[in-house]
């Protein structure tokens, strides 16, 4: 996993709440056996109507994501975070997420943001009356920004991360290898698991 | 202080508790499927990494699976994630009930028949719909392929705790009404998110009252709450549906076990940090409007004026205007299916709406098994002949037009009565329009030619 620490890139709005996860990778390209590749297919339904936002030149490249409530629900799918991962996109703020969404995000390397509802509102409405505006999200002092320039005053936001989580993130840790040292934990655990749980085979 | 079910089950598997850091949790039991698979054995191998448990993990294929001509009617992509899963689960020594096995259907559905699924247990599959298995009173939940892979090489999962809801209901459920119902109205009461974070035991005399399937669909729409999970305390129903089956405890350990099981409910100080009553007798056979679960109104209502954004989006996609009757919404298609409802007494219930009447000329209905044991006793009971006879395509077992990877999809534009779990845009088919419904809607929209309310059919 790539660590994230401090990232500044262009901010892409999508104002829609619920977006589930059939939205953001259609069922047909689930079919991939291989991580990588699912960028092209990024809200394919949604590009393939036309006119869709994040289709914009200015949103193109885009590293964030900002959106409505409930980002992620529906399937447990992590193709949904690779495939904002192959778009390059790094994190997703949105008021909430669903759990399996974020937890497949931490563990994937797409940091998802929670942010209150006002502040997410500021951010799309920044985005969408300056397409192209970029903001800084850095996780190492867990904070959102965007600096003062010109007319336009700056902009700041904090937010907090799992902790677990954060350091995992910070590091590019493997949490399997953290998991394979505790090895004599999991031992002692199955040694005391009741005879008649079932085996399949 | 008591405490809940969730958590008696979460102590029970806590490996460890580092200070600060999520519970490291023990999996009792790590169901794999075809789709989330393959990345999380491709990991494994690039990191020279095996599976600690296989006789803890078992496979099946579900999700892309053709429902007839067997599999040589897969497509090319199909058939290579199929194939990939057998080699997979060939070397790790993983069993797999592939296509053709006697065993195979819906993960969700095949767990529970098996008696793989018991109460008490700790259960992970890279599948949303997990939450099904709670029904027994296990502590069930969809996990990422990140996760699998996880499971895969320590049997174990870091979590964090969930929050406590109880969703209380009480009451006899009127005629017509079933477990389907239940977990729409829950859904249309609490809404999508309405059980972020939370784990949701269902409670109360009508849960009581519900067979092991209707359980099982309750819990298995739990993830459509935007809940972790969802649970049910084991008790005599429990016991009695698992006495017997291939993997339940052995003659010889049964009274322990059921001893065990016992002790998991509910203590009676345990605090929830939500609660939600619902009143059965209130409740109404529903239907969705739109293209969330929640947004589902009782069968005799109509179509709603969009109070929000999403609202609109939703109408403008299922082609719908504010105040149209949902009974007189026209069908084009009718699936009976999925691991919400396709085990046996979802078909019982479903041919007995359809035996003496025809599908409607304009409609094309189909019948998909959860399982092919599910198949092979609705055979036998001569289900599938009334189905036949009434003009249904009786299919074999697999998830098919619930999330249409396989050739089962609705086409742009068509509009489909669905006993699944999800209508989401293009869930079923890129344009396609999802009204979810209980088996007994779905068999007499498929007979009407509309949505109809089978309360007043016949
Ligand atoms: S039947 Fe549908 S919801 Fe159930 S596991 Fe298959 S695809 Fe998922």
């Amino acid at each position: 996993m790539e660590p994230f620490k401090r990232t500044t890139g262009v901010l892409a709005p999508l104002d829609r709440a619920n977006v589930d996860t059939d939205q953001i990778i259609p069922k047909q390209f689930l079919k991939r056996i291989e991580r990588s590749g699912y960028g092209p297919f990024l809200f394919y339904d949604w590009r393939r109507q036309g006119g869709f936002i994040l289709d914009r030149p200015e949103y193109q490249g885009a590293t964030f994501l900002v959106t409505g409530p409930n980002f992620g629900c529906g399937s447990s799918r992590e193709h949904a975070a690779w495939s904002l991962l192959d778009a390059g996109f790094r994190a997703v703020i949105a008021p909430s997420f669903s759990d399996i969404f974020k937890s497949n995000g931490f563990r994937s390397g797409l940091l998802p943001v929670e942010l209150p509802e006002t502040a997410v509102r500021q951010l799309i409405d920044l985005a969408v009356r300056q397409p192209g505006i970029e903001i800084t999200v850095d996780l190492e002092s867990s904070l959102i920004s965007l600096p003062a320039r010109g007319e336009s005053s700056g902009w700041e936001a904090d937010f907090s991360v799992d902790p677990f989580f954060r350091e995992c993130l910070l590091n590019g840790w493997d949490e399997v290898a953290l998991t394979l040292r505790q090895d004599a934990d999991i031992a002692r655990y199955e040694s005391t698991r009741p005879g008649w749980l079932p085996i399949s085979r | 202080m008591g405490r809940t079910m969730a958590s008696k089950i979460w102590d029970d598997h806590r490996v460890a508790a580092p200070e600060g850091e999520p519970d490291l949790l023990y999996v009792d039991l790590h169901l794999v499927h075809e789709v989330t698979s393959p990345q999380a054995f491709e990991s494994l191998r690039l990191n020279d990494r095996h599976v600690r448990r296989p006789e803890l993990t078992l496979a099946t294929m579900d999700h892309d699976v053709p429902t007839r001509g067997g599999r040589a009617a897969a497509d090319e992509v199909a058939e290579r994630q199929m194939s990939a899963l057998e080699e997979n689960c060939r070397r790790a020594g993983i069993r797999l009930f592939g296509m053709g096995s006697a065993r195979q259907g819906i993960v969700h559905v095949i767990g529970p028949e098996l008696g793989l699924t018991q109460p008490g247990m700790l259960i992970v599959c890279g599948d949303s719909h997990t939450s099904t298995h709670g029904a027994f009173g296990a502590l069930a939940f969809g996990i990422g392929t990140s996760e699998v892979e996880h499971v895969l090489a320590t049997q174990c999962l870091r979590q964090r705790r969930p929050r406590a809801m109880a969703v209380t209901v009480e009451g006899a459920l009127p005629l017509g009404v079933t477990a389907k119902d239940v977990a729409l109205g829950i859904i249309a009461r609490i809404g999508v998110e309405g059980g972020r974070g939370h784990v949701i035991e269902y409670r109360g005399s009508t849960i009581r009252g519900l067979s092991m399937e209707g359980r099982m669909t309750v819990c298995n729409m739990t993830i459509e709450a935007g809940a972790r999970a969802g649970m049910i305390a084991p008790d005599e129903t429990t016991f009695a549906y698992m006495k017997g089956r291939e993997y339940a405890p052995r003659p010889d350990q049964w009274e322990a076990a059921v001893a065990s099981w016992r002790a998991l409910a509910t203590d009676a100080g345990a605090g929830f940090e939500h609660e939600v009553a619902i009143d059965a007798g209130r409740l109404e056979p529903y239907v969705s409007w739109g293209t969330n679960p929640g947004q589902s109104v009782p069968v005799t209502g109509s179509v709603p004026s969009p109070s929000t954004e999403t609202d609109e989006r939703a109408l403008r996609y299922m082609a719908l205007e504010p105040g149209t009757a949902m009974e007189s919404i026209s069908i084009d298609r009718v699936f009976i299916g999925s691991c919400t409802n396709a085990r046996l007494e979802d078909l019982r219930i479903a041919a007995s709406v359809v035996r003496g009447h025809n599908v409607h000329p304009k409609v094309r209905a189909m019948v998909v098994p959860g399982s092919a044991s599910v198949k092979r006793q609705a055979e036998s009971e001569g289900l599938d002949a009334i189905f036949r006879d009434a003009g249904f395509e009786w299919r074999d077992a697999g998830c098919s037009m619930c999330l249409g990877m396989n050739p089962d999809i609705l086409r742009p534009g068509e509009r489909c009565a669905s006993t699944s779990n999800r209508n989401f845009e293009g869930r079923q088919g890129s344009g396609g329009r999802t009204h979810l419904v209980s088996p007994p809607m779905a068999a007499a929209a498929a007979i009407a030619g509309h949505l109809v309310d089978v309360r007043e059919f016949n």
